[in-house]
């Protein structure tokens, strides 16, 4: 199949980052000046204000920096999810991305990748990285 | 060539009622809540020249129309911001430099919202490039924001779900003393732990009431201040702090690394450097609290305590009325209701002017009040006339 799936709330900006979801990879910009990995995707680097980038492919093994479990859904969408729990998540690679972490995770709990496919768009979730009951879910 | 500076002093303050569905439009509230300033100040409408207020996703109205059904005279300062909690310190900023500098002369700041019965702040998905990242994974709230930055203060600072539980509880009972109080039924440790959590770490009595009403506050000189009909609380210093990174949208900590300081730790050394005061000469404070955890991080943000210690300063009663530092002595925006924090500023004038009633606050000379919870924010300190 050879259709992208970049979801319709795609930017220009954040464009490959979502077509490599579709694919079950994950790729984050990297400034051309001082090698910074940034998330989420932007015109330059945060740090240093370059505008030159590339983007590279990280495994996405990360740290929980911090967490929330929702209880009480805000979107009727998700009210048949609850309870879960978004995770920010402090990326070996260097960012910080947030996601939704299955099971539940604490705080400084290691965490890794797994890819969720929605009906239009992949969205990136972890899993505890002890936890061996869930895999992939795609 | 004249280059006077004017120091600038807060006077009037007004107020609608704060309910669950007004029947009025936000233009109706504010024009109540900016002629109630007026009055209360004994100033003619034809004696305001600057009217500046904010909004999130239009949820209010613009000044131009305000100014235009108060029948202000020639306007000389009018500015509608985008701009959430942040914003009530900040306007007032905007309005005493336009004051200190003679480009205005008496300068209307409020909010109004339909908050409660039209569109609520809490969940509206922000413009901006950073909303994708949150509103499809269900990340789309802003106390879910909140709870993300509380969660590690919590964690790192080694305090827990009490410390936010005795913010609320010492809120309420100024509430129990406050007739403009949307929630006055007393509040105590079971009934806290009775609500289920909505969002860890975060059960109904953390949260803001929403409310709909509009605040509006007097900026003008000091000098002009002390011919008005209240007493003028003195605008000693003003700051407002974006730190680096503060991201692409309101609700965007993605690239901000330490959840467990807030703007307040940022502006902190402007914020009394301007003053010429330190924290310990503060008598009381108004801490925005859109939810319980943010006066703790404002307390220890601004200094007003050590890190680590807000919620075991508030379990000792240190801000309560007969306390050390008596703090969101209206109940706060967990009480009161969510006026965005402009309510927030009306509380530290009345308590600066003596006028806070049943809940006055026996030492009144200097507080310092914040607007705001996360990546940015505003704060000033007013003081008493000397």
């Amino acid at each position: 199949m050879s259709s992208s799936r970049v979801p319709a709330f795609a930017d220009v900006d954040s464009t490959a980052f979502w077509e490599a979801l579709g694919e079950h990879r994950l790729v984050l910009q990297r400034c051309g000046a001082n090698g910074h990995v940034r998330f989420p995707p932007m015109p330059a680097c945060p740090v240093c204000a370059d505008t030159e980038f590339d983007t590279v492919a990280v495994d996405g093994g990360g740290v929980v920096y911090s967490r929330v479990r929702v209880h009480r859904a805000l979107s009727p969408a998700m009210a048949n999810e609850t309870p879960y729990t978004v995770a920010a998540v402090d990326l070996d690679a260097g960012p910080r991305v947030f996601a939704r972490v299955e099971p539940d995770a604490a705080i400084g709990d290691r965490v890794q990748p797994t890819f969720v496919d929605h009906a239009d768009w992949t969205e990136l979730r972890f899993r505890p990285e002890l936890d061996q009951s869930t895999g992939d879910q795609s | 060539v004249s280059r006077t500076l004017h120091q600038a002093a807060i006077t009037g303050v007004g107020y609608t009622p704060f309910t669950k569905a007004s029947g009025k439009s936000v233009h109706a509230l504010a024009d109540e809540a900016c002629r109630a300033a007026i009055t209360d100040a004994g100033i003619d409408a034809a004696e305001v020249d600057g009217i500046i207020s904010f909004s999130v996703m239009h949820d209010s109205v613009p000044c131009q129309a305000v100014a235009t059904s108060l029948a202000l005279g020639d306007t000389r300062l009018l500015l509608d911001v985008d701009l959430g909690g942040q914003a009530p310190c900040y306007l007032v900023e905007l309005a005493a430099m336009a004051i200190e500098t003679g480009r205005a002369e008496n300068v209307l700041v409020f909010r109004s919202m339909n908050g409660r019965s039209g569109p609520k702040v809490g969940g509206m998905q922000f413009h901006g490039a950073g909303g994708q990242f949150r509103y499809p994974i269900g990340f789309d709230a802003y106390m879910m924001y909140v709870a993300m930055f509380a969660n590690r203060f919590l964690h790192e600072t080694g305090q827990g779900f009490d410390d936010l539980a005795a913010v609320a509880i010492a809120q309420r009972r100024y509430a129990e003393m406050n007739d403009r109080a949307y929630r006055r039924q007393p509040l105590d440790i079971e009934a806290y732990r009775n609500a289920p959590l909505i969002v860890e770490p975060f059960r109904s009595d953390d949260c803001t009431v929403e409310v709909d009403g509009a605040c509006a506050v007097l900026v003008t000189s000091l000098e002009r201040g002390r011919d008005h009909a209240v007493p003028p609380a003195v605008i000693a210093s003003t700051a407002y702090a974006a730190g680096r990174r503060s991201g692409l949208d309101l609700g965007d900590h993605l690239l901000w690394e330490d959840y467990t300081r807030n703007y307040t730790s940022h502006l902190r050394e402007d914020l009394f450097a301007r003053a010429g005061l330190t924290p310990g000469d503060i008598q009381f404070a108004e801490i925005y609290d859109c939810f319980t955890s943010t006066v703790l991080l404002g307390l220890e943000g601004l200094g007003l305590c050590g890190r680590g210690e807000s919620g075991g300063r508030v379990r000792d009663g240190w801000t309560a009325l007969d306390g050390g530092l008596p703090t969101n002595t209206h109940g706060g925006l967990l009480a009161e209701g969510y006026l965005h924090g402009m309510n927030t500023v009306a509380e530290a004038v009345l308590q600066i002017q003596g006028r806070g009633g049943s809940r006055q606050v026996a030492r009144h000379e200097t507080c310092a009040v914040t607007s705001g919870a996360m990546m940015d924010g505003s704060a000033m300190i007013l003081t008493a006339d000397r």
